[in-house]
């Protein structure tokens, strides 16, 4: 990779989230005069030694990051916070990807306060289980976390939990679940994160990404 | 399961040892020649020892009872213990004093890096040297013993471990506010460092001192920026710089500002040790002027401790990165 250390980028290997933040990451990566083309048009390849780009799930950022396979990285907060033992340097907030971490219940009833009265603890389905507990915790409530994996909407629903903690970012499927948001755990953006080691031996690099990606923000 | 190890601890087979002994002989090698005598020290020690040096030190050990049901615990480090031996056993030697150790310490807890909880250590202690002198001793000796063990690559990263406190205590910034900054820091939040910093109530230029300092790092030109509250500690910093140009190891050393150390002891310079062909931190230490004070005998000390597995890593990551460059050379890739 030591040829294409003359770009904008010089020699900093990035890993791009796939999913929902991945459009406009790539935008971001373009405005900052990174050739994304190959990415783009790539739904299958993995890693772009050329824009040194590695391109993994959203949840595995901070790990290949931590690790050093990539220098630097974006995902969103939510990701974050659920793996807050990741030793990787949160550098910048790059505002887009907005979403919220919420508290949703069944729409109608109040399942959440007669299960803290009569049982004295809640039951939570989530992807999130330590920003829930957490959650849960901070605000001295007693919950069982209930772990899934996927359509979390369907957990209180069917009875298996009395809440949620799910990210959303326009309400619409808990409204089309006929679920109502109850509390809001916190706001998610996207985040570009470090590599520690990166962070100091590649220093200017990184600050020159970094001065870069806050001129683009204050322009587009 | 019959046969598994506890979580965080592993065997070690013997191919994997010897590499491990040959990088260890290496750096004891070079502690020795420099004066450096090897000691041992218990793997359990009371827990008010260990409590005394730091708390969170005893906190973060596996702890059990004697028969007299005093509370023992396995030691998180080697510096504490080698505190309390010079304020006890050296009580009458004169300083300063030299040593070295190779030992186990453990770490179990929350914050405890699942991967390994019994860790081997390869480190040194100057007890009675104070900064900069004392700093640049020990940086200039771990650097040598690291290319001794086979390392080519290695940087140490210089800070101040009371720099970002102590910026924060000449702005009077409230405790509990000055608690949840500093947490932020040792998380390396700087998003939420830097949200925090504008609602505290102080001037323009405190809150560009507060959210630049973690940024600040590179050569010694860094140093150059730092004034006002921090002027005196980037003034050790530069000292110690140039003590190690003398010994022609300047450029191994990046300067960072932001850099702070998980333990509380710290008083002065703090140190990291990385290598580019690994993505976290080999070793690190610091200077520590009020721990030995704290077992009887006020003296300056400063020290620095390698994570053995670690290093032989980066000489594993190191000769991986030599061949697929020999072979770019030889044109084969």
């Amino acid at each position: 990779m030591a040829d294409a250390a003359t770009g904008p980028r010089d020699d900093l290997t990035i890993a791009v989230p796939r999913g929902a933040l991945f459009a406009e990451t790539l935008d971001l990566l373009e405005r900052l005069g990174i050739d994304v083309a190959e990415v783009r048009g790539n739904e299958r390849r993995l890693l772009f030694a050329d824009a040194g780009i590695v391109t993994v799930r959203p949840s595995d950022v901070p790990t290949y990051v931590e690790h050093g396979a990539a220098d630097i990285g974006i995902t969103g907060k939510d990701v974050l916070l659920e793996q807050p033992e990741r030793a990787v340097y949160e550098l910048l907030d790059l505002g887009y990807g907005r979403c919220r971490m919420v508290v949703a219940a069944r729409a109608g009833d109040d399942a959440m306060a007669e299960s803290l009265r009569r049982l004295g603890s809640v039951r939570v389905a989530t992807k999130y289980p330590r920003i829930a507990s957490r959650h849960f915790a901070a605000t001295g409530r007693q919950a069982e976390i209930v772990e899934v994996k996927g359509s979390v909407e369907l957990a209180p629903l069917t009875g298996l939990v009395d809440a949620i903690v799910d990210l959303t970012a326009t309400g619409r499927t808990l409204a089309e679940n006929r679920l109502e948001e109850r509390e809001q755990v916190e706001v998610c953006t996207a985040r570009l994160v470090a590599n520690p080691v990166a962070h100091k031996l590649k220093a200017e690099a990184i600050d020159v990404l970094v001065a870069r990606i806050k001129e683009c923000n204050g322009c587009a | 399961m019959i046969g598994a190890t506890p979580p965080g601890t592993r065997d070690v087979l013997p191919d994997e040892m010897r590499e491990i002994r040959a990088i260890s002989d290496r750096l004891r090698a070079a502690f020795e020649r420099a004066g450096y005598g090897e000691i041992w020290t218990p793997a359990l020690e009371y827990e008010d020892v260990l409590s005394r040096g730091d708390e969170r030190a005893a906190g973060a050990g596996y702890r059990l009872f004697d028969e007299r049901g005093r509370v023992l615990v396995l030691r998180s480090d080697m510096t504490i213990p080698i505190a309390r031996v010079v304020a006890s056993r050296l009580n009458d030697v004169e300083p300063p004093i030299r040593l070295s150790y190779l030992a186990h310490a453990y770490r179990a807890g929350e914050d405890a890096p699942a991967q390994s909880r019994e860790f081997l250590q390869a480190g040194v202690e100057l007890v009675g040297t104070p900064a900069p002198d004392g700093d640049a001793e020990v940086i200039a000796l771990v650097i040598g013993a690291l290319s001794d063990a086979g390392l080519g690559r290695h940087r140490i990263g210089v800070g101040d471990g009371s720099l970002y406190r102590g910026v924060l205590e000449s702005l009077e910034v409230p405790e509990a506010e000055r608690h949840a900054l500093m947490e932020a820091l040792s998380r390396r939040d700087l998003v939420a460092l830097e949200r925090r910093v504008a609602g505290l109530g102080v001037s323009r230029a405190a809150r560009e001192l507060l959210t630049s300092l973690p940024a600040l790092r590179g050569g010694p030109e860094v140093l150059d920026r730092a004034d006002g509250p921090v002027a005196r500690a980037a003034e050790n910093l530069r000292a110690c710089h140039e003590l190690l140009a003398e010994r022609g190891m300047a450029e191994r050393v990046i300067f960072d500002l932001g850099l702070v150390r998980e333990l509380g002891y710290y008083t002065g310079a703090v140190f990291e040790l990385y290598d580019p062909a690994v993505g976290f931190a080999i070793g690190g230490g610091g200077r520590y002027d009020e721990l030995v004070g704290r077992f009887g005998r006020p003296m300056p000390a400063c020290g620095v401790a390698l994570d053995l597995e670690r290093v032989h890593m980066a000489a594993t990551a190191e000769e991986r990165l030599d061949r697929e460059a020999g072979r770019v050379r030889e044109g084969v890739s």
